[in-house]
């Protein structure tokens, strides 16, 4: 399986990244390379084996269990907003400002 | 005060710092004038400090003199100067994670891992380099350009917590904090002459770390003693309520651990880390400590992990998906830089993304879009969950009739500084004998054991069972105590 400069252009639009013409060809084979290296795991059958997406599952955490890490559902001090707002590239106190997003 | 002036900043443990403080023959402020002193004189060539927080650094310190004064009680960390990988949020501190898209941002709160080091009585110096996004194992890929190894000005201090391990082993900074994904504290740890530890998976809260792969991140501290870095995973151990992955698993005494000595633990040696492509002086040292573990009563035991050559792989699927998905975050709308090219919201979320990042950030973020995309989600993504599966029931299985297992941590020691930057694959291989651990999630860390004839470091890694960090930090003073002879 070979990746083309045109699907890393598609895969990049999804990602939101502009590449540039010099950065698409160095990036289709960085990614062909490292995708190349990836394909040795075909050598294992695995049709028999549970995904891992988390280490409580290895630990074989019970569901039951998993809830206990979560704190009580209750209505308490956040961050202040004006510490969070102080952040913002563009905003007006209230609101993160962004550029028009409809055209009229 | 005459002891203040005879202490050697690159050779001082945590313990006597704490002492020397606890006992008035220094104070808090002054050792940390002193560490900013030194910084000054030599960080300008090794580069591994990105932000001195001095005010926040000296307030501190004079509270823990003040309590001192006071014939208060004080913290285990009291008067301690630590340095903070620049990935851990700093209330009110620039926090960038080396990366260009963060810079100028100050975070409204303290990563728990750091306010519970300062709650201890810890002093922070400041914020410390790495890889972008803690995304690289040389240091090269930070925006705000590479750190240097301290014992050999020309190599790499390994990456992605360079900063944090350069600092220590520079005598920046008593302890630091780093994290590990694939490998980010062990092989640092080991490329400057250091103690690193990856704690298991929910050991540490991960709230206030700037997520890179949150299955697989991991806080943990580097130190130049086990004993120093055990006394800092103390105080960081355990649950949190801001981080439902952090354990509710109870945190062992790990000081009473220690002193229990290595006599009669049963060592593992898995064959699959001592094949082709180890350095033949990182084996011998890596069997000088096998026999010396030998000597000291420990039974050593082979033991094998046969998917270890599919851990790297596996790891460049599902570190690069989760990261693909966490760094989406980062659009230009909530913080950090937004670019002044951005004419309609899609080409502001574009242009600001492409000067934010760098190369490696963007290489990742398109191979973990690709391995998720529509048709290969199953082929890559779940495929590497499989593979994963198969790796920590690896360690389950050797697990069993072992204590704890030794292994090198690096195929090599420190490299040049762009001798692996043309080729990301080759520097992905690095990561060869520290992703397996990572993946499975079991704790692990890299204790110094010697040095290669060119005089560079070489670490050998202690892996331990999930949540038995005490295990593993016994068998690493072992190891430690081989070295003092």
């Amino acid at each position: 399986m070979s990746v083309s400069v045109e699907e890393v252009r598609h895969v990049a639009d999804l990602a939101n990244l502009e590449l540039t013409a010099e950065e698409l060809p160095r990036m289709a084979k960085d990614l062909n390379a490292v995708l190349g290296y990836i394909a040795q795991l075909n050598e294992l059958d695995t049709s028999a084996v549970e995904p891992m997406a988390q280490v409580g599952e290895a630990l074989g955490l019970k569901p039951a269990r998993e809830g206990e890490t979560l704190r009580g559902d209750s209505v308490r001090t956040s961050i202040e907003r004006d510490a969070v707002m102080a952040e913002a590239p563009e905003t007006d106190g209230r609101f993160f400002k962004v550029p028009r997003v409809i055209e009229r | 005060m005459e002891v203040e002036r005879k202490m050697s900043l690159q050779s001082l443990t945590l313990a006597e710092a704490r002492s020397a403080v606890v006992e008035g023959r220094v104070s808090a402020v002054a050792l940390a004038e002193q560490h900013f002193e030194r910084i000054a004189a030599v960080d300008g060539e090794i580069h591994s400090f990105l932000a001195l927080t001095r005010e926040r650094a000296l307030a501190q310190a004079e509270r823990v003199d003040a309590a001192v004064r006071a014939g208060e009680e004080v913290g285990p960390l009291a008067g301690v100067p630590v340095g903070i990988k620049d990935v851990l949020t700093t209330r009110g501190v620039e926090t960038t994670a080396g990366s260009k898209i963060l810079s100028g941002y100050h975070p409204p709160y303290d990563a728990t891992a750091v306010a519970r080091l300062e709650a201890a009585g810890a002093v922070v110096l400041g914020k410390l380099n790495c890889d972008e996004f803690a995304m690289g194992s040389s240091n090269e890929n930070s925006a705000y350009g590479p750190v240097k190894n301290p014992r050999a000005l020309d190599r790499v201090p390994g990456g992605s917590s360079g900063g944090s391990a350069a600092a220590v082993a520079a005598g920046l900074c008593v302890a630091s904090l780093g994290t590990d994904t694939g490998g980010s504290i062990r092989q640092p740890a080991a490329f400057c002459g250091v103690v690193g530890v990856l704690p298991t998976y929910g050991r540490v809260s991960r709230y206030g770390l700037i997520a890179f792969a949150s299955s697989l991140d991991r806080v943990g501290p580097f130190a130049r003693s086990v004993e120093d870095a055990a006394t800092v995973l103390q105080v960081m151990a355990g649950p949190d309520e801001m981080d439902a992955t952090a354990s509710l698993q109870p945190v062992a005494d790990y000081s009473a651990e220690m002193g229990k000595g290595v006599e009669g633990l049963r060592i593992g040696v898995p064959e699959e880390y001592f094949g082709e492509g180890l350095n033949p002086e990182i084996r011998e040292a890596i069997e000088r400590v096998l026999d010396g573990l030998k000597g000291a009563g420990c039974s050593l035991h082979k033991v094998s992990l046969p998917h270890t050559r599919y851990a790297v792989p596996t790891y460049y699927v599902l570190a690069t998906a989760e990261a693909s998905s966490n760094l989406s975050r980062f659009d230009g709308v909530r913080y950090g830089l937004r670019t002044k090219d951005g004419a309609t919201l899609t080409a502001m979320f574009r242009n600001t993304r492409d000067e934010g990042f760098g190369a490696e950030v963007k290489r990742r973020i398109l191979l973990g879009t690709y391995v998720l995309s529509a048709g290969y989600y199953d082929a890559y993504y779940r495929k590497a969950q499989q593979v994963r599966s198969l790796l920590a029931r690896d360690f389950v299985q050797a697990f069993a009739g072992v204590d704890a297992i030794v292994a090198p941590v690096t195929p090599t020691a420190a490299f040049k500084l762009g001798e692996k930057t043309s080729d990301p694959l080759q520097m992905y291989l690095e990561d060869i004998y520290t992703v397996s651990a990572s993946l499975a999630g079991i704790c692990g860390m890299s204790v110094p054991c010697g040095e290669t004839s060119a005089g560079l470091p070489i670490g050998v890694q202690v892996l331990g069972r999930y949540f038995d960090e005490a295990t593993m930090l016994r068998v690493g003073a072992g190891v430690e105590r081989l070295q003092r002879g």
